[in-house]
């Protein structure tokens, strides 16, 4: 490494701190790295990517960490650990879909640091909560020095651990519309173990019915099929117009098997992600609408 | 005989004591050490699995700021350049992803590991050999030019380093006598002990040329003898201090760090600590074989199994030296077999030389049985433990092996299952049910134990077997039941290899049958000494004195008005009766007594994901005697799940270029607490003839069935056979789809 | 590189450190403050030997900075018993053979503690799951999950 930079942490208390922080390095030419939960950054820099750096320490900005449930509209912190998140009975009943894939990342340990903001901008094809993000119609909200911008989340994550934010802007957290009646939301992921594993395969599904038990909206969201996690409008059109029978939900199974271009690896095989990638839509969605109907 | 005892401390479930230390973060682990003036090395390892190693330069690493020494495999000395040398640092040629190639010594871990991207290495890559099949495939590349099978030299070099054969009968007359005939192609793929604790070490050498070493081991005679050997040292020379130690299973029964850090500590002259990353501890150390097995049985319509063989290659690493011997020993010796025949093959690849993980070879070759016994007894419609019990090895039974068994448990825990609740309660609908019958021959060899009693009558017991399960809590208790003195009052200590005597490892399930055998001797010349004391005290002669309930009592009929002696009483006046207390005992133990098993399991197979669910495991086991029945079950626990581990999702996966692509606890997925269900134990006591206490080992047998029995449930749910592990989601969705 | 200063509570007593900014809490723990009784197994979070509690919530260390710990209250192992003798779960470890080699087994005692803080009554499914993130390759886990719902039935008739 030819690099003379060293390692440094910092931890700023304010917005416009952490952005003169991030301008200052960049136009220095170091690299920095935003530490939120740091359960994948820390693994990182032990491994493959050893390069020193300055870790700029969010959690200690009011908005990182806030969680925010309007009557329109919910913002959950990019800091807020998932142990934290899961505490919150209200957002569990709002959001559970959401929450049990914040839940799904890592043992007891890890969900007392890790964070939904952390898991997307990770921008793992396996991350967690994206597909859920996506399915619950989830935007990001970044921080620049022209003041926030959003973008929602499936046009966020540009390729395997790439996004779209540039190295002055950090996310400050997620904005999602508040569920309306009869919507419900899960999500499902398949482990070879019970916990402790990265998803072979992810399926966020939410729907909306209406008040004769038709859904009337829908989105359906896949992980770890593809360099990013997919929103698959064929899915969700398969569960528009219907109750969410069995017959719309293997026809939304097969869109997302369709949808799905994963690869083979440690993990799992191409054939085998195409089918179980349906599989967890079909349940997800089933767990969606019984949500949605309680 | 041994049922006869009226035990009073064997079979309780008294607190071990080391216990406190281990609860509170008081005991020292090998990576707890901490010497005055220590700096830290680590290890450059061979990025590919199979290259020759043109030059290694670590001038520039060794001229760094902060560094103290750096070397390479030229560095050691060439009479220790034996397999285990080149293993512990590559000399002419790297033979695995991450073989050490060299290694440097520094002020900080971090700087050691900064020095090693100054370390040049030339390497000319080589074609990597990656299975069996592709190793001994006609014109296969060589892992080692100058292996000849069972050295044998007019023979081309070959993969397989060794062949052997274990025959009896006629298999051909055998099968032609059969009504059915099954015969099946098993793999397991390899798998690592995973035991949590990294290998650790500190050594320390003086200018005398003394070195002590600080490390994490099954045995610290062992690591004495290796390191002396790959140092060209005298034992004598080197002192090893065994830490507490984090698990093993077998695998700190060998040496990987302990010559490098004797080497750099002589170049720096500083104690040199060396903790491997768990990373390095799956591409370089442990693991056990991934093994190719062929089983033929032959059977009657009424279960009388005819003729059996077995065709085993058990992958060695880039080394000679897999389990095959025992793999070969185990697979048939659960069975009365007129007819057998077993081939075993010892087959070099370019990954990590395998050490020892419990029971070694017998959970690959005894799986392959296993299950085309399953089969058979589907074939012939017979209860699968009838069938077991129908052929079951018994007193008397010669073992494929050679000798006769003398008391052995297979009948009763067979006997056992069958009336066992969870085996008398069905499975329920869409439940599978599989058994299996599990094995280990143990083992015995050398230990020494001391016992020192205090002016107060507390017993100290200094031995040699490093405890990983409890053993020193067995000690305690066997030393109790001896003495006839409470458990409280003793105390068991692992002694290095200079305050204890000589002590084979604590492996082979020997520890609480050899060790604890030394140590009820030892206690008996305890015995023997309080009882001429007593008789010097009374003026009796030593014939007219007996020992009871840890007290020097007249015998009955002797006419002597005295009060009987504690050890406490004993010990107290010891001074004036011929001074200290000190009994010992060293022994070459014989007879350490086969334990056998049988395990069954209940699984759920989701038919969309291929997702096996544990729902129940049962372990039924012959431990001659358990002496701390907790410990035991906890042996038996343990190894079934590690077995489940094994069956289910434990692997190695590699690509195409030998490189693991899972080293971490993430991707090689040891089960975790929410995997298991509770493991139900029964412990069967037939007791072993050769110990005092009717003690068999119980270490290993456990990890051996639990394979078998969880292919064997699979293909009850399934309704078709898997043949190879590890029943992983992604294998068994594929052969849902083939099967619909 | 130069060395970052912290403050920390460790076990309800201040503690001062020096470390390096991407040096993890593990480490300052082990080697800064001799705390050696927090182990490591694998430094990715996988293992959960390093667990502690940070602010009262669970974590590895190995995957927190000790940058990070700067302010804030850490208990291992070490803080788990106290003069007056050891903390049931310790003692339930104990009775019930929990342990075999004992690397784990801070691990599991100050995670076990942590759950019975917040749950006194967990079932089994529930024990089982908060306790994912610790490996225990000796005991197959049937007498550590045993050992916590005894120190649950303790506490419950204690209380």
């Amino acid at each position: 490494m030819a690099s003379t930079q060293s390692y440094g942490y910092t931890a700023p208390t304010s917005v416009d701190e952490t952005l003169s922080i991030l301008a200052s390095s960049s136009s220095k030419g170091e690299r920095t790295q935003i530490l939120a939960g740091g359960t994948d950054v820390i693994v990182q820099m032990r491994s493959f990517d050893k390069e020193p750096r300055l870790l700029v320490d969010v959690k200690q900005l009011s908005e990182t960490n806030e969680v925010n449930i309007g009557d329109d509209e919910i913002f959950i912190g990019a800091a807020v650990a998932s142990g934290v998140l899961n505490e919150n009975q209200e957002l569990k009943s709002l959001l559970p879909g959401l929450l049990e894939s914040a839940d799904l990342i890592g043992s007891t340990q890890i969900q007392g640091r890790a964070s939904i903001g952390g898991n997307l901008c990770n921008s793992s094809p396996a991350g967690d909560t994206i597909p859920a993000l996506i399915a619950d119609s989830a935007v990001c909200v970044i921080a620049n020095s022209s003041g926030n911008r959003e973008v929602a989340v499936e046009d966020f994550v540009t390729g395997v651990g790439t996004n779209c934010m540039t190295s002055e802007e950090f996310l400050l957290g997620l904005k999602l519309p508040r569920p309306s009646a009869r919507t419900g939301d899960a999500y499902l992921r398949f482990i070879p173990r019970t916990e402790m594993d990265i998803a072979v395969a992810g399926a966020g599904v939410s729907v909306t019915f209406d008040g004769d038990g038709v859904c009337t909206k829908a989105r359906v969201s896949i992980g770890a099929v593809a360099p990013t996690a997919l929103l698959v409008a064929e899915a969700a059109d398969a569960l528009v117009g219907t109750t969410v029978d069995d017959a719309a939900l293997r026809a939304a199974e097969a869109a997302c098997s369709d949808a799905a271009s994963p690869i083979t690896d440690k993990r799992g095989t191409v054939e085998y992600r195409r089918k179980v990638v349906g599989v967890l839509c079909r349940r997800a969605g089933a767990i969606a609408r019984d949500r949605a109907l309680a | 005989m041994a049922e006869a005892l009226d035990l009073k401390a064997i079979g309780t479930r008294p607190i071990r004591p080391d216990g406190v230390e281990k609860v509170t973060g008081r005991a020292n682990f090998g990576a707890d050490m901490v010497l005055p003036g220590m700096i830290h090395a680590k290890v450059l390892r061979s990025p590919h699995a199979h290259a020759r190693i043109k030059s290694v330069d670590v001038s520039r690493a060794a001229a760094m700021d902060g560094v103290y020494a750096a070397i390479s495999g030229k560095d050691m000395p060439v009479e220790g350049a034996n397999d285990l040398g080149i293993n512990i640092l590559a000399r002419d040629k790297a033979l695995y992803h991450g073989h050490a190639v060299a290694a440097v010594a520094a002020r900080t871990p971090a700087l050691a590991e900064s020095a090693l991207d100054l370390i040049s290495v030339e390497y000319e890559e080589l074609k990597p050999v990656l299975s069996i099949d592709e190793a001994i495939a006609d014109g296969a590349t060589l892992v080692n030019e100058n292996m000849y099978t069972n050295g044998d030299r007019s023979q081309p070099p070959s993969n397989v380093a060794a062949m052997q054969t274990i025959e009896r009968g006629d298999v051909e007359k055998g099968f032609a006598e059969a009504d059915v005939v099954v015969e099946n192609e098993y793999r397991v793929p390899t798998a690592h002990q995973g035991y949590i604790e990294p290998h650790a070490c500190i050594a320390s050498i003086n200018e005398a040329g003394r070195a002590t070493i600080w490390c994490c081991t099954q045995g610290q005679f062992d690591v004495r003898s290796m390191t002396a050997g790959v140092l060209n040292k005298k034992v004598s020379d080197i002192k090893v201090i065994p830490s507490e130690i984090g698990g093993g299973f077998g695998g700190k029964t060998t040496i990987y760090l302990e010559p490098v850090a004797v080497k750099l500590s002589e170049l720096s002259g500083r104690p040199v600590k060396m903790v491997m990353s768990r990373e390095e501890v799956f591409r370089a150390t442990g693991p056990t074989s991934a093994t190719l097995c062929r089983v033929k049985v032959g059977a009657k319509n009424d279960g009388t199994v005819t003729a059996a063989t077995a065709w085993l290659a058990y992958e060695a690493g880039a080394f000679p030296g897999a389990p095959v011997g025992p793999g070969c020993m185990s697979v048939l010796a659960p069975y009365d077999l007129e007819n057998l025949r077993i081939e075993g093959r010892d087959v070099l690849v370019n990954k990590p030389k395998v050490a020892a993980y419990r029971a070694p070879g017998a959970p690959q070759s005894m799986h392959a049985m296993e299950c085309t016994m399953d089969d058979v007894a589907r074939k012939i419609g017979m209860d699968p433990l009838d069938l077991r019990l129908k052929n079951a090895a018994d007193e008397g039974t010669v073992a494929p092996y050679g000798p006769k068994f003398p008391a052995i448990g297979l009948v009763e825990c067979l006997k056992a299952a069958k009336e066992h609740p969870n085996y008398l309660s069905k499975p329920a609908d869409g439940v599978g049910r599989g058994v299996a019958v599990g094995f280990w021959f143990n083992i015995g060899m050398q230990s020494s134990a001391e016992v020192r009693i205090a002016e107060n009558g507390a017993v100290t017991i200094m031995e040699g077997s490093p405890d990983i399960g409890g053993s020193r809590a067995s000690m305690c208790l066997m030393a109790s039941e001896t003495l006839g003195v409470p458990y409280e009052t003793i105390n068991a200590h692992v002694g290095d290899t200079e305050a204890t005597g000589f002590c084979n490892v604590t492996g082979g399930s020997r520890t609480t049958f050899a060790t604890g055998l030394a140590v009820v001797q030892a206690c008996e010349d305890i015995i023997a000494q309080c009882k001429e004391r007593a008789a010097l005290t009374w003026d009796l002669d030593v014939e007219q004195v007996d020992w009871q309930d840890g007290q020097a009592v007249p015998k009955p009929g002797v006419n002597a008005d005295v009060s009987p002696l504690s050890l406490a009483d004993i010990a107290g006046s010891a001074g004036r009766t011929g001074g200290p207390l000190l009994g010992r005992a060293s022994l070459n133990a014989q007879g350490p007594g086969a334990s056998f098993s049988v395990n069954w399991t209940d699984v759920e197979v989701d038919r969309d994901t291929g997702k096996v669910d544990v729902l129940a495991f049962t372990a039924v086991q012959d431990a001659g005697r358990a002496i701390h029945p907790a410990y035991v079950e906890g042996q038996m626990q343990g190894g079934a799940v590690q077995g489940l581990g094994w069956a289910l999702n434990e692997e190695y996966i590699y690509d195409q270029n030998g490189v693991m692509e899972n080293a971490g606890f993430l991707d090689y997925r040891v089960p975790v607490a929410s995997d298991m269900p509770m493991i139900d134990c029964q412990i069967i006591e037939v007791p072993n003839p050769s110990h005092r206490y009717g003690v068999r080992g119980v270490g290993e047998t456990p990890i051996v069935a639990p394979l078998a029995a969880t292919s064997n449930a699979v293909r009850d749910a399934l309704g078709f056979r898997i043949n190879d592990l590890p029943l992983s989601p992604p294998r068994v969705l594929a052969a849902l789809e083939e099967n619909a | 590189m130069s060395k970052m200063h912290i403050s920390t509570m460790v076990n309800g007593q201040p503690e001062e450190a020096l470390c390096e900014p991407h040096q993890s809490l593990l480490d300052v723990l082990r080697d800064e403050m001799g705390l050696t009784g927090t182990k490591e197994g694998c430094g990715t979070g996988d293992c959960g030997a390093c667990t502690v509690q940070l602010d009262g919530r669970l974590v590895c260390s190995c995957l927190v900075l000790g940058a990070e710990a700067d302010g804030k209250e850490v208990t291992t192992i070490e803080g788990i018993a106290n003069p007056d003798g050891l903390h049931v779960v310790q003692q339930k470890f104990l009775e019930h053979a929990a342990l075999q080699c004992g690397i784990c087994t801070p691990g599991f005692i100050v995670a076990a503690k942590a759950l019975l803080d917040k749950d006194p009554d967990p079932d089994e499914t529930t024990i089982r799951y908060w306790l994912a993130g610790n490996l225990c390759r000796c005991t197959g886990y049937d007498k550590i999950i045993r050992a916590v719902q005894d120190a649950a039935a303790e506490l419950a008739q204690s209380s």
